[in-house]
């Protein structure tokens, strides 16, 4: 709730990061890297996310309550998708007697 | 929903002591302030659990489909894609400085990065407008007359629908977003925000940046997994 | 008013969600009216996208539609609870009925956004004949299953929650004691929220979800009854050696909390997955959710609204009347319902229209008791309104209340409070020689 200024460098920097990553993500893609390509894919987007989240958005000079509510956030998605895969993963596994 | 946060042009009883742009329900700009962000805040996590749902359903058949998804990717245009997935992150630039100015007393300063935010929007929604007329060109539209060579058409169906599911949502919000923009310019140039009030542009900002990190998320899981397969 | 604010963070968002209920609602019904849904109001896919020639998209566009009005609530509510306590009203001391608000709205905010995005899903597929969810075009019925209740199980919840506030309200003031255990009632609102989101998967557990998948939502849903369980204890601990006013407010909670309980039990029958495989799409189910919705939710809600009735509208209800009206609701309930439970049991099915003759007898039963329980609540709309002309002028604290509603006169003036109060003890303190509100 601070009333933070974050200087104009900060952003330009984190800018720039995000460009090099986004360059650095295409051009991965086209290497072959097996089930390795979509886990790098998604580390830099989580990496880009992030840079985001704290510096254009605040998140890093805010207070206690706006992380808490991010991570909610983020955390609830994690549980529809992980409960949700627990069905889809497991198919089979336990076989129906017939 | 932005008039909840816009400035109390209402009838506000004169005998309310502060600054004009206090709400009735406050008791000092502080609290409106904080009280303004975590709502926006509240928001955005609801608007993470609306993209999530499709999130889910891109995850599920993504892993039962692997190699159908992977071949239905190829045909999204990497440079179209990357090229946007630039135009945003600038717009995000944009953005931040708009905010910054506004903090700052810069009036024209905020006028032209708000503006700049609008153009990149623009642009963006542009692009897409061309790939989508590349899809329907190419028959990729989901429906009646979509078609895809080799064995894996259905499963390739489901990807663009996924696809056009999940940009257009995206799209959506990036118009409403345009629109919120055309309010702050529309305010600001009337000289409403500054170094005491600008609530309205800093919770735009946050709108405006997970937008953008939406699409950070769909650029490398609808356009990159298929490009290393030769 | 009970956190001693003015108003509530956003008023004009508050404005806002009840003009869109308005229109949702209108929408929805309009749907209904016009011939309805035949996929019933799970929409069940591919049945819903591909092949039913009713009003599906419609009603699901003003379900939507509606579902914007809970969001922005929850979000209000969260924002005002967080932002705008009045000076000394710490979280730990404030009234039971806002924690259970604000674990309601935390549902609100997180659940109601999947079902939004899964009906524009369902209205998308079936527009442009999309194969997301139809196994014909490799899509998954399944997928939409999932989506779908992990919106409407944390939506019952939604709708007992604040019933549950009220009951703690209640319970407090006419037992004219502090509350039993005040943490663990809390905690068990936040409680029953989370684990509320992890249990959705009972309600598929016969449609083809995975078996392992039904014993990790059948373990977690056991664990759900837990915090409701601790305020049960609570409530109870809470009256025993209180100085107990059998108003009819009061009756109310008695009813919830004898047939929540049961309610609450039957739920923990059909997490269990053999039992369920038998009684899945039974009555069972129907008079297991009653329980709890009716036999809970609306005891609660009709406590509440006596309660709380003389603070909105300034007059008194007629307690005679008022208390033959909740034995009728008791009555009635119990009979349309109880029945039901050994219909489902030995076998009818649900969403039948006719059924086999040796069902016959309980069925009737069950129509005599539904009735009843219709007259029990027309009773109070009738004195209700009866009394907004011809009542008594209420006091501004006719149950001698703590809490700060009961500070300000019935009605309330626009901002509740002529001067903010300022709290400096803890609520329900009824006993004598605790620290008083400063107003």
């Amino acid at each position: 709730m601070a009333q933070h200024l974050v200087p104009p460098k900060i952003y330009f920097a984190v800018f720039t990061a995000l460009i090099v990553l986004t360059a650095t993500t295409t051009a991965i893609s086209f290497l072959d890297l097996g089930p390795w390509n979509t886990v790098v894919a998604l580390g830099i987007a989580f990496v880009k996310a992030t840079l985001v989240a704290l510096f254009f958005m605040h998140v890093k000079y805010s207070p206690p309550l706006t992380r808490i509510v991010v991570a909610g956030g983020l955390f609830w998605l994690a549980i529809l998708i992980a409960l949700t895969l627990s069905d889809f993963m497991t198919r089979g596994w336990v076989p129906i007697l017939r | 929903m932005a008039d909840a946060r816009a400035p109390a042009a209402s009838a506000a009883p004169a005998t309310h002591a502060g600054p004009r742009e206090l709400q009735h329900q406050f008791d000092t700009v502080e609290q409106q302030r904080g009280a303004s962000t975590l709502g926006m805040w509240v928001f955005l996590v609801t608007e993470i659990l609306f993209f999530g749902g499709l999130f889910l359903a891109y995850t599920v058949y993504r892993s039962e489909y692997a190699r159908a998804f992977a071949e239905a990717s190829r045909h999204l245009d990497i440079t179209l894609g990357t090229f946007n997935t630039a135009v945003l992150i600038v717009s995000s630039l944009t953005m931040a400085l708009a905010v910054f100015s506004a903090a700052t007393g810069r009036r024209r300063a905020l006028l032209v990065f708000l503006i700049a935010t609008m153009v990149l929007g623009g642009v963006f929604l542009g692009v897409k407008a061309v790939e989508y007329g590349h899809k329907f060109h190419d028959h990729l539209v989901p429906g009646p007359h979509f078609r895809f060579p080799g064995p894996y058409a259905r499963q390739a169906e489901i990807f663009y629908s996924l696809y056009f599911a999940m940009t257009g949502l995206h799209a959506a919000h990036m118009v409403i977003g345009i629109g919120i923009l055309t309010v702050l310019v529309l305010q600001a140039r009337k000289g409403r925000y500054g170094p005491a009030y600008y609530t309205p542009v800093e919770v735009s900002g946050l709108y405006w940046h997970f937008v953008d990190i939406v699409w950070i998320f769909l650029f490398p899981l609808l356009y990159l997994i298929g490009r290393h397969i030769h | 008013m009970m956190i001693g604010a003015k108003d509530l963070a956003f008023p004009r968002l508050n404005l806002l969600s009840w003009y869109i209920y308005m229109v949702g609602a209108t929408f929805t019904l309009w749907a209904v009216v016009h011939g309805g849904v035949d996929t019933g109001w799970t929409f069940y896919t591919p049945y819903s996208t591909a092949s039913s020639n009713t009003h599906v998209i419609a009603t699901a566009v003003g379900i939507f539609i509606t579902g914007f009005s809970s969001i922005l609530t929850g979000l209000n509510f969260i924002v005002t609870i967080h932002t705008m306590r009045a000076p000394g009203l710490t979280w730990f001391r404030l009234p039971l009925f806002v924690w259970s608000h604000y674990a309601t709205s935390l549902i609100f905010v997180l659940a109601t956004p999947v079902i939004a995005v899964t009906l524009l899903m369902v209205a998308v597929e079936r527009l442009f004949h999309l194969g997301i969810f139809d196994p014909r075009l490799g899509g998954d019925p399944i997928l939409f299953q999932h989506l779908f209740w992990f919106y409407s199980h944390p939506a019952v919840y939604i709708m007992v929650l604040p019933a549950m506030g009220v009951v703690s309200e209640l319970v407090t003031t006419f037992s004219r004691k502090n509350i039993f255990g005040y943490k663990f009632v809390a905690f068990a609102s936040i409680g029953i929220a989370v684990l509320g989101f992890l249990v959705w998967g009972h309600h598929m557990f016969v449609s083809g979800q995975s078996v392992y998948a039904g014993m990790i939502f059948s373990l977690l849903s056991f664990l759900v009854a837990i915090p409701s369980a601790v305020k049960v204890f609570n409530w109870t601990a809470t009256m025993y050696k209180g100085s107990i006013s059998y108003r009819t407010p009061m009756l109310y909670a008695f009813g919830f909390i004898g047939l929540f309980t049961i309610g609450g039990l039957t739920g923990l029958f059909l997490a269990t997955l053999g039992v369920d495989v038998h009684v899945h799409d039974t009555y069972f189910i129907v008079a297991h959710f009653h329980y709890i919705m009716v036999g809970g939710a609306i005891m609660g809600y009709l406590g509440g609204i006596h309660y709380w009735w003389p603070k909105i509208s300034g007059k008194l209800y007629p307690e005679g009347w008022a208390r033959f009206a909740a034995l009728v609701v008791f009555l009635g309930f119990n009979l349309t319902f109880f029945p039901q439970f050994i219909l489902g049991y030995l076998g009818m099915p649900r969403r039948y229209h006719a059924y086999p003759p040796e069902f016959q007898v309980l069925n009737v039963m069950s129509t005599a008791g539904a009735s009843i329980l219709g007259v029990g609540y027309l009773i109070p709309m009738i004195y209700l309104v009866w009394s907004m002309r011809y009542g008594k002028a209420a006091p501004a604290n006719p149950w001698g209340s703590t809490g700060l509603e009961w500070d300000t006169p019935s009605p309330p003036p626009t901002e509740n409070f002529a001067v903010t109060p300022v709290v400096t003890g803890e609520p329900y303190h009824y006993s004598p020689g605790e620290v008083e509100i400063v107003g």
